[in-house]
């Protein structure tokens, strides 16, 4: 194998791409791994949903408002999870490779841009497979007995994960890398605590919760406890909700998003 | 008549009020090295980005292999590399990882540690945000050909790098086109122009203002310099000279006679410092260098 290209020359043209599965494959496991072997990637998409997990099942079932607290609890952090992923890892890595001009010369290689769009999304999808198992595991042994239909909180997750991908690809196409990191990590904290994830929104002043529940976070949120906690059927208003911020989010980032 | 590998005609592009490109025109024949020589801000990256398909132009026609970059990306991100100017390497990847990964995208890529090897990137352990300016660009340069391209472009190759390692980015550069790759680069260093290209298009102001091989843009014009005190009362040297010379102070104490330099030339000098009491030292005739060409074309005067 190695003969060819250590004689002298061995340079010589044999242009090719390789199979188009094979590419995304290689790109979507290059995304897995940059995840994984990151620590502050680490730190937003494990440590602190499984933090949370554990804390908030150990607050008084009053504060939580209900009992066990890991019901109630489980189900935002699995929203929680879905938003640390798609929206601010996602946003942040990207706005960096965008920096970096990565997007700009993988958009130059046979795996073009399209290709890294498909792996971007793949490889989300397989780290929120990592964070569901984690924290399945985790609220299981916390005694969480999820009840509703699990192909509708799967859904949920999915276009979960459609709407906080486009609104994270929406900051990182337009802003500086530096301003996309401060975004991010801000409005995290902010969904965390007002955005309807993990503390219901019916719990905030009525005028606050009409408008909170038509984020994106707290039809997420909400419809993961609906289905999971209230085994109601499919949440019409949370799935409506995140269709419409998937279609404008991503109306607008196909309009915006620069690719240097 | 080879083929050509890029026929670019009649290039616009204005980026709001300024006007990048404006009627560029040139072509590359495959299996050469052509060299966009210009000053910052001449236009050569948009050229290079248009060829890439990161741009359309406002105006004018760009032909890669024959294909529309934009239109037929898809068939010409399998044979085209690119070395981009602010590298496109993940900040946490390291050298050898970063071209395997790079190499799983195409059918038939080069051996990587055969090219880290030629590359002395074999022992560059760090990350891409801890390497060296050099060791960055070296890295950049080997993602741009692992893939086996037919055509590469090189925006500032050496930029940043030292002199052993440039002469190894020249070495593996100069073996692309005996394996018969076909090279674009851009640069601003005279002597990388020179040593490496077939032909040099020097582009200013987003137009071509000359172009062909180096010896062919050095010819023509002779230059006589000398060294003599500072200041000298030129004016009356011009008028001794024969037509057509040009005589001017190129730095202090440093004087340059260009144009038809003949023997005359040199008697008229000669007998001007002999009037003039001074003796002409360092006396030296030669072809003008590719920098004297470039500095007649694009200006002398500083630019920001």
């Amino acid at each position: 194998m190695t003969t060819t290209s250590s004689a002298p020359g061995g340079l010589a043209p044999r242009p090719g791409s390789a199979p188009r599965a094979r590419i995304l494959a290689a790109q979507t496991r290059a995304e897995i791994g940059m995840t994984l072997r990151n620590g502050e990637q680490l730190l937003l998409t494990l440590v602190i949903p499984l933090l949370l997990l554990v804390g908030l099942s150990k607050l008084p079932t009053d504060v939580v408002g209900h009992d066990p607290a890991i019901d109630a609890v489980a189900p935002g952090i699995i929203a929680l999870a879905v938003i640390s992923t798609a929206f601010t890892g996602q946003a942040i890595a990207t706005g960096f490779e965008r920096r970096y001009g990565v997007l700009k010369l993988l958009g130059a290689t046979p795996l073009g841009r399209s290709g890294l769009l498909v792996a971007k999304t793949l490889g989300v999808l397989a780290v929120e497979v990592v964070q569901m198992l984690l924290i399945a595991a985790v609220a299981f042994a916390l005694g969480w007995h999820p009840v509703g239909n699990p192909v509708y909180a799967v859904l949920l997750v999915v276009l979960g994960t459609a709407a906080f991908s486009s609104l994270g690809l929406l900051l990182a196409g337009t802003l500086r890398a530096e301003a996309t990191l401060a975004v991010a990590n801000g409005l995290y904290l902010l969904l965390i605590a007002l955005g309807g994830v993990v503390i219901p929104a019916d719990r905030l002043p009525a005028t606050a919760e009409r408008i909170v529940s038509l984020l994106p976070s707290a039809a997420l949120g909400q419809g993961l406890r609906d289905v999971l906690l209230h085994g109601t059927g499919l949440p019409v208003q949370s799935v409506v909700v995140l269709l419409v911020w998937t279609a404008v989010g991503g109306l607008v980032t196909a309009r915006t998003f620069r690719w240097s | 008549m080879t083929p050509a590998a890029v026929v670019l005609e009649g290039l616009h592009l204005r980026f709001g009020r300024t006007v990048a490109l404006d009627g560029l025109s040139f072509s590359v024949a495959a299996g050469s090295i052509t060299a966009l020589l210009g000053p910052n801000g001449a236009g050569k990256t948009s050229t290079v980005e248009i060829c890439e398909g990161y741009r359309r132009p406002d105006a004018g026609s760009v032909r890669v292999w024959g294909l529309d970059p934009r239109r037929d990306g898809t068939a010409l991100r399998a044979r085209v590399g690119v070395m981009l100017q602010d590298g496109g390497i993940y900040a946490s990847s390291r050298a050898v990882p970063m071209l395997r990964h790079l190499a799983a995208f195409y059918a038939d890529p080069l051996d990587v540690d055969d090219l880290v090897g030629r590359l002395g990137l074999e022992s560059v352990r760090a990350t891409y945000r801890r390497m060296s300016g050099g060791e960055k660009q070296r890295l950049a340069l080997a993602c741009a050909v692992v893939g086996r391209p037919d055509l590469v472009f090189l925006d500032e190759p050496s930029a940043g790098m030292d002199p052993q390692t440039r002469l190894a980015a020249w070495d593996l550069v100069e073996q692309l086109r005996r394996d018969g790759v076909t090279v674009v680069l851009t640069t601003h260093l005279m002597d990388e122009a020179e040593r490496l290209a077939d032909r040099v298009v020097i582009v200013d102001h987003g137009r071509v203002v000359a172009q062909g091989s180096p010896a062919e843009l050095t010819a023509g014009l002779e230059v006589l310099t000398f060294a003599a005190p500072e200041s000298l009362p030129l004016d009356g040297l011009a008028a001794h000279l024969p037509d057509g010379c040009v005589v001017s102070e190129s730095r202090p104490g440093h004087y340059r006679v260009e144009g038809d330099v003949g023997p005359q030339t040199l008697s008229a000098i000669g007998d001007w410092c002999s009037s003039q009491g001074v003796l002409p030292r360092e006396l030296a005739t030669g072809r003008r260098s590719l920098e004297d060409v470039f500095l007649d074309l694009t200006g002398r005067e500083l630019r920001s």
